[in-house]
């Protein structure tokens, strides 16, 4: 099989012989040729590419590029909707195909919630120009001004004499013409899908098992890969007695991969592979490895050795990076000084597919890979890297992603497919285990979080002094890097929106000893978990209503710049008056979720509301969590209410769909999720030791709204988990009197 | 000795290691990718198929358990892919990611064969099993109480 290809129903129905029933979009991931070059054709051409993103067919389907990774966020769905309403094509006429990787496209890394909020105007002009130039064609043989003519429905009309020409019979028209690089954008009220619940285009594939994932790739002749990697980080194989494994019946050969690097990069972390028929007896035989292994330098780190070193870190001087007023003054004429260390653990993505890639030597002298990745031309680059030849020479096919949450960005596992497929000879497909994944990732930071606010007589909080300590992603392509800094300070510590007088915000440094990688909403878990915990803190000390009192140190309406404090801020690589931190949208997301989840009426004992509200990825959330606890401290949810100012969104059922699964990803962090670390080991390995919420745990109903915005399109896919964490230990709080510092809240609780 | 056994109703013979998971026998050898593998230990449901017309997990049944019998896996639900149980999934956009959903699916059909009209206590009960990290619990269980209300 050299190509990867969804069926369509009206496919599975005529393969069934149950032919008939609806229209539906083909799901190709046909990827065998490379998409049409974005020169136009020759006369009599059966397609026209007015850019790299559409081809427009004479038989009148438009086939649309799918540039990003598919992982449950619905881009699949929704960049169509884009490029479709700006280019008037029909819905069912739209074919998607998922792009390969290429450079072409642009970005392709789909990772920081950013497909929408970077990329709104680049697919509506691929649309809008695709429009001009079939407006063009239609104008030019009709001999009429393109002035007079419009698109609508799938076809260029002339209003004036009544004539139309539908989309596929100006193919040949069009290729003569230079498409426009730019052109107008239609009009919101004339939307058509954007802003439109548009049904999931893979729904059927979903629903029928013909959905096909990295894990699911196959060739002929190919092999199965499973690899046993040092338990701990950075070590290398010392010696291997592979001889009790080469006689499980199905294994073709073992052989070791690559040592890691250092710094990991997205580079092979080395270990010894078992290649076989089948997953079964590779994995098999894998346990009839006998591996001796040099641990290395991260062989001593001990998770509750480590807590001890971050706390006193933490408490510690730190670096300032954001300085307003004066914290030290601000301390000297409180009334009145409260402290508090929040602290939170490392935590594995455990996407229900673990990493999983097929990849296949070229004849020439390249290589060509199926992975479920986030990012398809990091998979290029680090395949080149590893095999030493040019990236061109590199061709990356997407599969959906079951799960990526970050992971998937990181192309290490694409890497060991592609280095077994030339060490072998044959096509290797490489399989993460699930204890592979749990123990072997680019785990979520620990971190520790550090508070002291100054609080006048009146009982109001007028300073604020918060340190955040965490060994930093940056470890991952820096051995240097020694705790906090660049991008991770943007998410979450310098966009701190309350109108402290005195604020001031600081780093302290961690050591990092296991690979660190970003999940999603990355820093925002830690630094919103302690800070709108920290802000509970404070109303309750100023007996004040929680809601009231959030309003209260939001202040006014104002837009605020972290730049005026001395931070260096990027604001998600956009300009501030784009996406301004606006506390009055803020407060308004406050407003609206505590109205809906009827915030202030009267519980049960033992229950209780808490609320937190979190700007990222350029989108405000605001989360009320409904919470009682049992005579044992244990927590259950039973409802949770989301808003989200998201300002523009093309597809508002998917939005919700997000803020449902983020209320859920959030209440794993809160009430599951930690991972630790014994002889540089990471401890868990699976489910049963790394919990995630089970439909059991999950609330009674998760109550999302979106409010209503013209303003430029935020992030979506991670904004949603940050506030639920802190939601959830503030209704706890509310319910018990008894405050959550330290999550996952299953070992809190019981204390 | 090869073992036979019924696969969505095609008779299949199957020479591999008896001990070998279902599952991959099912996908590796049989060649049906629509069970999936999420954690080899019965802990998250993915690999959810229907033995004799009961739910189990195929990642640790050993592929001489199932001789001699009748084996559903997601692809053979339905010929048209119109099981109600999938067109509620489809009607209520269940899935986001899609990965865990034919364990999902193949769960709830053997709930809502046993249990006509599940309570939500009901279907926590029978639904638990199967993890879904994507977080959609809330629409899966308005798609099992909307085959109940449609087929009562």
């Amino acid at each position: 099989m050299s190509e990867l290809r969804h069926i369509s129903r009206r496919e599975f129905l005529k393969r069934t012989g149950q032919a008939g029933g609806g229209l539906v979009l083909a799901l190709s991931f046909t990827t065998a040729c490379s998409p049409k070059a974005p020169i136009p054709t020759m006369k009599g051409s059966s397609a026209v590419a007015p850019n790299v993103y559409v081809n427009i067919r004479n038989d009148g389907k438009v086939e649309i590029y799918c540039h990003r990774s598919e992982m449950g966020q619905g881009i699949r769905t929704c960049l169509p909707q884009i490029i479709a309403d700006e280019m008037e094509a029909d819905w069912d006429q739209i074919e998607l195909i998922q792009a390969l990787g290429d450079k072409k496209y642009g970005d392709q890394n789909t990772d920081g919630s950013t497909s929408i909020r970077n990329q709104f105007d680049l697919l509506r002009n691929a649309g809008a120009t695709a429009r001009e130039m079939l407006i063009a064609a239609a104008a030019a043989s009709w001999g009429v001004p393109a002035s007079e003519c419009t698109a609508r429905n799938h076809a260029v009309h002339h209003e004036a004499t009544g004539r139309s020409l539908p989309y596929g019979e100006l193919v040949d028209a069009a290729a003569d013409m230079e498409a426009p690089t730019e052109a107008s954008f239609k009009a919101r009220s004339d939307y058509k899908y954007i802003g439109k619940s548009m049904d999931t285009i893979d729904g059927f594939a979903f629903t029928t098992g013909q959905a096909i994932f990295g894990i699911d790739a196959v060739l002929p002749d190919m092999l199965f890969a499973s690899i046993e990697r040092c338990p701990v980080h950075g070590g290398k194989v010392v010696s291997i007695d592979d001889s009790k494994a080469r006689e499980v019946t199905g294994v073709v050969d073992v052989i070791q991969l690559p040592d890691p690097t250092t710094p990991p990069l997205f580079n092979i972390l080395g270990g010894v592979a078992v290649l076989a028929t089948n997953t079964w007896a590779a994995e098999k035989a894998r346990k009839a490895l006998i591996v001796e292994w040099d641990p290395g330098a991260n062989s001593a780190h001990e998770s509750s050795a480590y807590r001890e070193e971050l706390l006193k870190s933490v408490t510690s001087d730190g670096k300032a990076v954001l300085t307003r007023g004066d914290v030290n003054a601000g301390f000297a004429a409180a009334a009145n000084v409260h402290e508090a260390v929040y602290y939170a653990p490392y935590l594995a993505h455990a996407a229900m597919e673990p990493p999983a890639a097929l990849a296949r030597m070229t004849e020439d002298g390249g290589c060509e890979a199926w992975a479920c990745t986030q990012n398809p031309q990091a998979a290029q680059d680090t395949v080149a890297g590893t095999l030493g030849i040019d990236k061109e020479l590199v061709k990356v096919h997407v599969t959906l992603l079951g799960g990526g949450f970050g992971r998937k960005s990181k192309p290490d596992y694409v890497a060991e497919a592609a280095w077994l497929a030339r060490e072998s000879g044959r096509p290797v497909k490489v399989s993460w285990t699930r204890e592979d994944d749990i123990r072997h990732g680019y785990l979520h930071s620990v971190s520790a979080q550090y508070f002291k606010a100054g609080v006048d007589a009146e009982g109001k909080a007028t300073t604020l002094l918060q340190r955040s300590c965490f060994p930093s992603i940056g470890s991952t392509f820096n051995p240097l890097a020694t705790g906090p800094g660049g991008f991770e300070l943007d998410l979450g510590l310098l966009d701190n929106p309350y109108s402290f007088a005195n604020m001031q915000l600081e780093t302290a440094d961690a050591k990092a000893h296991l690979r660190i990688g970003w999940l999603r909403s990355v820093c925002n878990v830690f630094h919103a978990f302690a800070l709108c915990g920290f802000v509970d803190e404070l109303a309750h000390i100023a007996g004040r209503d929680p809601k009231d009192h959030l309003l209260d140190l939001l202040g006014e309406p104002r837009l605020i710049d972290p730049a005026d404090d001395g931070a260096e801020y990027s604001n998600y690589g956009h300009p501030l008056d784009k996406h301004p931190i606006d506390t009055g949208r803020i407060a308004a997301v406050v407003e609206k979720v505590a109205d809906m989840a009827g915030w202030g009426r009267k519980l049960p004992d033992g229950r209780g509301l808490g609320i937190a509200v979190h700007r990222s990825f350029l989108s405000i959330v605001g989360v009320v969590a409904e919470v009682s606890v049992d005579k044992n401290g244990q927590p259950t949810v039973h409802n949770i209410w989301t808003v989200i100012d998201a300002g523009t969104t093309i597809n508002p059922d998917r939005v919700t769909s997000q803020m449902e699964g983020a209320a859920i990803f959030g209440m794993s962090i809160a009430l599951h999720g930690e991972i630790t670390a014994k002889d540089g080991a990471v401890m868990q390995g699976n489910y049963d030791t790394y919990p995630v919420v089970r439909m059991s745990d999950a609330p009674e109903a998760i109550h999302v709204h979106i409010m209503e915005s013209t303003a430029p399109p935020g992030g979506v896919g991670e904004p949603g988990v940050p506030p639920v964490a802190p939601a959830i230990v503030n209704a706890y709080f509310a319910a018990t009197g008894k405050r959550i510092r330290e999550l996952p809240l299953r070992k809190a609780g019981l204390a | 000795m090869a073992i036979e056994l019924t696969l969505n109703g095609k008779a299949l013979s199957l020479d591999v290691d008896p001990e070998m998971p279902l599952l991959w026998a099912i996908r590796d050898v049989a060649g049906l990718t629509g069970t999936k593998y999420g954690c080899g230990k019965a802990l998250c449901g993915s690999c959810c198929i229907h033995l004799n017309g009961k739910v189990i997990r195929s990642c640790v049944l050993p592929v001489s358990a199932a001789a001699g019998a009748s084996v559903t896996t997601i692809e053979g639900l339905a010929p048209d892919g119109d099981h109600p149980v999938q067109v509620a999934w489809r009607e209520l956009n269940v899935a986001q990611c899609g990965y865990c959903q034919p364990g999902q699916i193949m769960s709830a059909v053997a709930l809502l064969e046993q249990n006509p009209n599940p309570s939500d206590a009901d279907i926590d009960a029978a639904m638990s099993g199967n993890i879904c990290r994507c977080g959609t619990y809330t629409r899966i269980r308005q798609a099992i109480h909307k085959v109940a209300e449609d087929q009562s």
